[in-house]
């Protein structure tokens, strides 16, 4: 059971991918096949581009001028990097979650229309229909259906989250990236998240950057391991955590890294 | 000897000093606070006492007198209405696109940088230039002073305020709202407007208040380009009356009447920026 499960097929797959913050090369040739509906997570000590990776896949990085990708990130036979689709296509089918929550200034009922009003012209009650869907996937709506109308920022924290999730998948994408998105919850929230993860992985392919290996071995099906821009290792999870193949991923699962 | 015992103690030498220096600080800060705050209320108080005898009904209903005559400033309180209110309807979209521009669309580019330095300048340039600016290129080219000059000129100080607090506030948006937007798919100018402007809405809505009550005043702007005028007009194509020229020149004059209805006109802006800074605070400290 070491080697990859080939039954799988990938959703994204990665090949040579290089990346760089000016002239600083932060990833270095990384290739690796993502598994479409199941749970992916990244793991490494802080810096060794495992969100820079991930930033990759939704071309988040574009945003910044001195930021740059090269090498092949095929989904559906596409190469995301190159391809002439407008880059808010991309972004639309691979959603991203971030460490800290980020509502928008407006109500809830708000920040999830305004993501679904940007490719879909939905009728008042078909989008109170995908708004309703979108928090009860994101197991939020039994705590705002009475509040529909008030701000995203009076929410807690972990439902701020929730909040961020449910704008996310309301779009439909067919990727969800997930940076850290519990950095900044308590154990709680933490807990309603991870499951909801497990949760999501029906319909999404889904992509998680932690720092948490409790939370890397709970929530997700294959590991990856990154040090120094570099991928060290990548397998199932119980593989990575309990047969690791590389020493430098079995000093760092063990906290003897360093 | 117990060292550590002794140390944490109110006789400890470091600690008497330590709040000695504290209260020398607070005694110095606190009186240099009332020294400022004092010619400020004095200000006020000469203001509001000397302005109050002339502040009556006539003051908005009848027009600037001839000396020794009776009247009140109602042609320069509606000259000034509305040459500020012409010029913020001119400055306030030009200041905040650029602004915009500055913040988010500039990311990277020298002509950003560039323009926030010139802006800069520009919001420090001693309001006189722009008086003659405009004077030059529009008075001296019409061949006559008008209402339109002069809201120009007060635009043109309306523009640097208002594209400062717009770049500013939306600095103060988060890049990760930015991010958010963008990982929807969503298009820059829908982020812009649908994500940024609301996140910094209270933000630069102060920002063009504060730019009309800096404009309420402005005396050497129009000075040199709605000039003055006696009677009730509503052309922006003539000269125009305006509180401040008014209370300049009346305040100047010898006849005791004039200087009164200056002392009214001198009131009445100060009254109408003090509502509007508190209106300023009062949106800032709703948001929050």
């Amino acid at each position: 059971m070491a080697e990859l499960d080939l039954q799988i097929a990938p959703k994204l797959k990665v090949t040579d991918l290089n990346f760089f913050y000016g002239s600083f090369r932060a990833i270095n040739n990384v290739s690796l096949d993502i598994p479409a509906n199941k749970v992916t997570a990244f793991i490494g000590p802080s810096g060794c581009g495992k969100s820079t990776l991930l930033r990759t896949f939704n071309r988040m990085f574009e945003l910044y001028p001195d930021q740059r990708a090269e090498g092949e990130i095929i989904m559906d036979g596409e190469n995301l990097l190159t391809t002439k689709r407008d880059v808010g296509l991309i972004r639309a089918q691979v959603g991203m979650v971030f460490q800290k929550p980020t509502p928008f200034p407006m109500s809830i009922y708000e920040n999830i229309a305004f993501g679904v009003r940007l490719f879909e012209n939905l009728s008042r009650s078909d989008m109170e229909d995908r708004v309703e869907l979108a928090l009860t996937k994101a197991a939020l709506w039994k705590e705002v259906k009475d509040k529909l109308n008030q701000s995203g920022n009076g929410l807690s924290g972990g439902q701020q989250q929730r909040l961020c999730i449910a704008r996310a998948i309301a779009i439909r994408p067919q990727v969800l990236l997930m940076d850290e998105p519990c950095s900044a919850l308590d154990p709680i929230s933490t807990g309603y998240i991870e499951e909801l993860i497990g949760e999501l992985k029906k319909d999404y392919t889904v992509v998680i950057v932690t720092h948490n290996m409790q939370q890397a071995a709970r929530a997700s099906d294959f590991t990856a391991y990154m040090y120094l821009g570099d991928l060290i290792e990548f397998g199932k999870t119980d593989d990575i955590f309990f047969k690791p193949k590389d020493k430098r991923t079995e000093d760092y699962i063990t906290g003897r890294f360093g | 000897m117990n060292v550590t015992a002794n140390a944490i103690s109110e006789s400890n030498p470091l600690y008497i000093k330590r709040r000695r220096m504290n209260r020398l600080l607070m005694a110095v800060s606190g009186s240099m606070l009332a020294y400022g705050l004092i010619w400020l209320a004095w200000i006020l108080l000469t203001l509001l006492i000397e302005g109050a005898s002339a502040l009556r009904p006539s003051l908005f209903t009848q027009m600037t007198p001839p000396p020794g005559g009776d009247g009140g400033l109602a042609n320069a309180i509606l000259g000034s209405l509305m040459m500020v209110g012409t010029a913020t309807l001119l400055g306030t979209p030009i200041g905040i696109l650029a602004g915009t521009y500055v913040s988010e669309y500039g990311r990277g580019t020298w002509l950003a940088p560039a323009t926030r330095f010139l802006n800069d300048m520009l919001l420090s340039a001693p309001s006189i230039i722009i008086g003659l600016f405009v004077y030059t290129i529009y008075v001296a080219q019409v061949k006559h002073f008008s209402g339109w000059a002069g809201a120009v000129a007060l635009s043109l100080i309306v523009i640097p305020v208002v594209v400062r607090t717009t770049d500013d506030m939306l600095k103060l948006v988060p890049n990760s709202l930015r991010e958010a937007a963008a990982a929807l798919g969503c298009p820059m100018w829908k982020m812009v407007t649908m994500v940024c402007y609301r996140a910094a809405r209270a933000g630069i809505l102060t920002g063009v208040l504060l730019a009309v009550a800096r404009i309420a005043g402005e005396t050497a702007p129009l000075l040199f380009t709605a000039l003055n005028n006696q009677f009730w007009s509503t052309n922006m194509n003539g000269p125009m009356a305006n509180l401040p020229v008014v209370i300049f020149q009346f305040a100047m004059s010898p006849y005791a009447d004039w200087q009164r209805l200056a002392w009214g006109g001198a009131a009445l802006v100060t009254l109408g920026v003090l509502a509007l800074n508190i209106a300023a605070r009062l949106i800032l400290s709703k948001k929050n």
